[in-house]
């Protein structure tokens, strides 16, 4: 196709572009966009940058941060998905580069045959390689594999002043610890080389443990995590002080065989009504999935999906929230303050407001990979909170003043509405990252917890 | 080599059932649609022969899709748009792909159709990219293959091409050309065994779409790729819609009198 000159003469008509609704995972906030910029290839990036302002541009994948940080409120994005190429694959030592556009789901279906896995995986697959490093992800393994940060070796890194720049531990390493959690800011990745790992087939061997109280969780995790490569917890948030929760821990299996027929699975067509998520069905929906899982306790072996990403059967399951969309809260809390841990849940239980999912993980010690990497040592926990108005945010802001008291941080990729005391409690070397961030880039999450323009 | 042969005289069942897609020649392989296409039959490990014009961008393709699985890739890089490259194009495809039993033509531009009212240039280049030169290439190899009794020959035209609106008549007109165009071959390869496929996508997300609106809500590009393969594959039909809907969506716009019509402004 004759794509170029009709580009161009696309631009000498001046006809605006249409703006598209983007929204973020969370569906909150609702803000609108200038413009979107599509690129296909790399060859059109540095056009992109060329016709922007200062500040105009972010990157985006496939929207699955939760608040603000994939957004850009009056601005611009640039959306990668198109630039979606696997460039390079040693079938010897399971390194790949890929386009930063390329799923992670991408990668699973072309290299799981192939006997090589993510070395991290978060627990949707439906996330960018670009977005994977701009936040720099987590999974099951972090205890034994730290974040996926850790596992990319290198970055081809487009940047308005300077072109292409390769960033590696060899070349500008410091870019490279800028760009991993870096939020997007600190240019586009045109294409990444990341270290797969080799695995014997798409089963896992699954195990799931009730448990009743914090301290029996930690048991678990401290006795599992030398033996098992994953794990994490389920937890009822609407049993406060002592929760109840499933842990799950699983390694991959090394004798199943490599026959899988993956499934597609329903899809949620429209945002439900809110009324129907309220205190009682979702403490109803606990009990059965607790009473569900304690009845099923023991070993299994299980389709890597389904262990790992057992949301991403429902598509579009951040509809359930309603019209309002929600709220994730995922706060870290150093170990040592397990009663401040203790606190925050038992605030989160006697709100009601709780929700279904409440995820819990022991993270572990490996250094981050990033400047700005969210995960240190601690519990995390993840909450999701039905959008409320200023209830909802009142309840977050309580948590808040947990987090902060007992040294712990939030998770940017998961928020849109911390304050930026929090902010800067959570990342207090933030300024160091400033000078890396590109001149062109700046995101909503950005401007609202630095102040920046 | 560009013998143009008058009809075989002797007649033969037209379709063999199961058709042997191994080797496909793509048109185009830098279009939204081309890429998807390419990749599943990457993923089914077909050959492959890619023409398009940025070499960068066809060594990028031809990464992807060895690593997806396709089992053979060769690359040449041509524009499409100028007929005097023509030759090239198929003096390779001869050299080096020879026994191809599949063609697919990908290609097309789209500009906003105000440019092709007020300049006549830019309404000379709309219709030789999707008219012209698409016959001209079809040509080459359609006498090729009707030469050897075998293959399909598929091109990508648009459901714009079944009538002519005001909002998108230039384009329209060079699609609707080449579907008649490509319905006069394949009443002439039909004999030799060859099968024409019309592929008539309604509009899809792609880089050629991008400027209209409503784009977001045009029709996923890997849904119409995969109705293309399966067209390539099968016996039938020799007209395909895709998203399908658009058959019956057409089959009632075309039913509006003309005197109605000429008022709408869509």
């Amino acid at each position: 196709m004759s794509g170029q000159s009709a580009a161009k003469l696309r631009k000498q008509s001046g006809v605006p572009p249409p703006t598209e609704r983007i929204l973020s995972w969370g569906r909150y906030p609702k803000i609108a966009h200038q413009r979107v910029h599509k690129p296909a290839w790399n060859d059109q990036v540095p056009e992109i940058f060329n016709a922007a302002a200062p500040g105009a541009l972010l990157p985006y994948g496939l929207g699955r941060s939760y608040g603000d940080s994939c957004l850009n409120a009056g601005r611009e994005l640039i959306d990668c998905r198109r630039l979606n190429r696997i460039l390079d694959f040693d079938a010897s030592t399971g390194m790949i580069r890929c386009e930063s556009g390329v799923s992670l789901s991408d990668i699973i279906d072309v290299f799981l045959p192939k006997g090589w896995f993510l070395p991290v995986t978060p627990g949707t697959r439906f996330v960018t390689v670009g977005g994977a490093i701009a936040n720099d992800v987590h999974g099951k393994n972090h205890h034994c594999a730290g974040t996926f940060g850790a596992h990319v070796r290198q970055i081809g890194l487009h940047r308005s002043n300077d072109g292409l720049v390769i960033c590696s531990s060899r070349e500008n390493p410091d870019m490279l610890g800028a760009t991993i959690g870096g939020l997007g800011l600190t240019g586009v990745i045109a294409w990444a080389d990341i270290q797969l790992k080799r695995v014997s087939g798409p089963w896992i061997d699954a195990e799931s443990i009730p448990f009743q109280s914090l301290s029996a969780f930690l048991d678990l995790s401290r006795e599992s995590n030398d033996r098992f490569e994953y794990t994490v917890a389920w937890l009822d948030c609407f049993a406060g002080k002592n929760p109840r929760g499933i842990f799950f821990r699983g390694n991959h299996s090394p004798s199943h065989g490599a026959e899988f027929h993956p499934k597609r699975g329903p899809k949620l067509p429209f945002a439900l009504p809110a009324w129907m998520l309220n205190r009682y069905s979702v403490k109803a929906f606990n009990t059965v999935y607790y009473k569900i899982h304690a009845a099923s306790k023991g070993v299994a072996v299980v389709p890597y999906d389904s262990f790992f990403y057992p949301l991403d059967s429902i598509r579009q399951w951040n509809l359930l929230y309603g019209r309002q969309g929600f709220l994730q809260y995922q706060c870290v809390i150093p170990d040592t303050n397990l009663g401040a841990f203790e606190e925050l849940l038992d605030r989160i239980a006697r709100s009601g407001m709780g929700s279904f999912l409440g995820v819990l993980k022991q993270f572990g010690s490996a250094p981050a990979a990033g400047m700005l990497s969210f995960p240190r040592p601690g519990l995390t926990i993840a909450l999701d909170f039905a959008m409320r108005g200023e209830r909802t945010l009142k309840l977050l802001q309580s948590l808040d003043e947990i987090v902060q008291q007992s040294g712990g941080a939030l998770y940017p990729a998961k928020d849109a509405r911390m304050s930026p005391a929090l902010f800067e409690a959570s990342f207090p070397h933030w300024r160091s990252f400033v000078p890396y961030i590109d001149p062109k880039m700046s995101s909503s999450f950005w401007r609202r917890v630095t102040g920046a323009q | 080599m560009m013998t143009i042969t008058a009809h075989p005289t002797t007649t033969r069942p037209a379709y063999t059932p199961a058709r042997a897609m191994k080797k496909i020649v793509i048109l185009g392989a830098t279009s939204g649609i081309a890429l998807e296409v390419q990749r599943q039959l990457a993923h089914q490990g077909r050959e492959l022969l890619l023409v398009a014009r940025s070499p960068q961008r066809l060594a990028e393709i031809q990464a992807d899709l060895a690593i997806r699985g396709a089992r053979q890739i060769l690359t040449y890089s041509a524009d499409l748009a100028s007929v005097q490259q023509h030759a090239g194009i198929f003096e390779f495809v001869q050299r080096a792909f020879a026994d191809f039993d599949t063609v697919l033509l990908a290609y097309g531009s789209m500009h906003d159709q105000k440019d092709s009212e007020t300049s006549v240039d830019v309404l000379l280049e709309e219709l030789t990219v999707n008219f012209v030169s698409a016959t001209a290439i079809l040509t080459l190899f359609a006498s090729d293959l009707e030469q050897r009794r075998t293959g399909c020959l598929a091109a990508i035209t648009s459901v714009a091409g079944d009538r002519g609106r005001r909002s998108n008549y230039v384009y329209g007109s060079a699609k609707g050309a080449l579907s008649l165009f490509l319905q006069g071959l394949r009443s002439r390869l039909h004999p030799a065994g060859v099968r024409v496929i019309t592929i008539k996508p309604g509009p899809v997300r792609t880089p050629m779409t991008d400027h209209l609106a409503n784009s977001a809500r045009f029709g996923d590009p890997e849904q119409v790729a995969r109705d293309i393969v399966r067209a390539l594959e099968r016996r039938s039909p020799d007209v395909l819609y895709t998203p399908k809907i658009w058959r019956y969506i057409m089959g009632a716009v075309q039913q509006i009198p003309e005197n109605i019509f000429k008022r709408l402004s869509f």
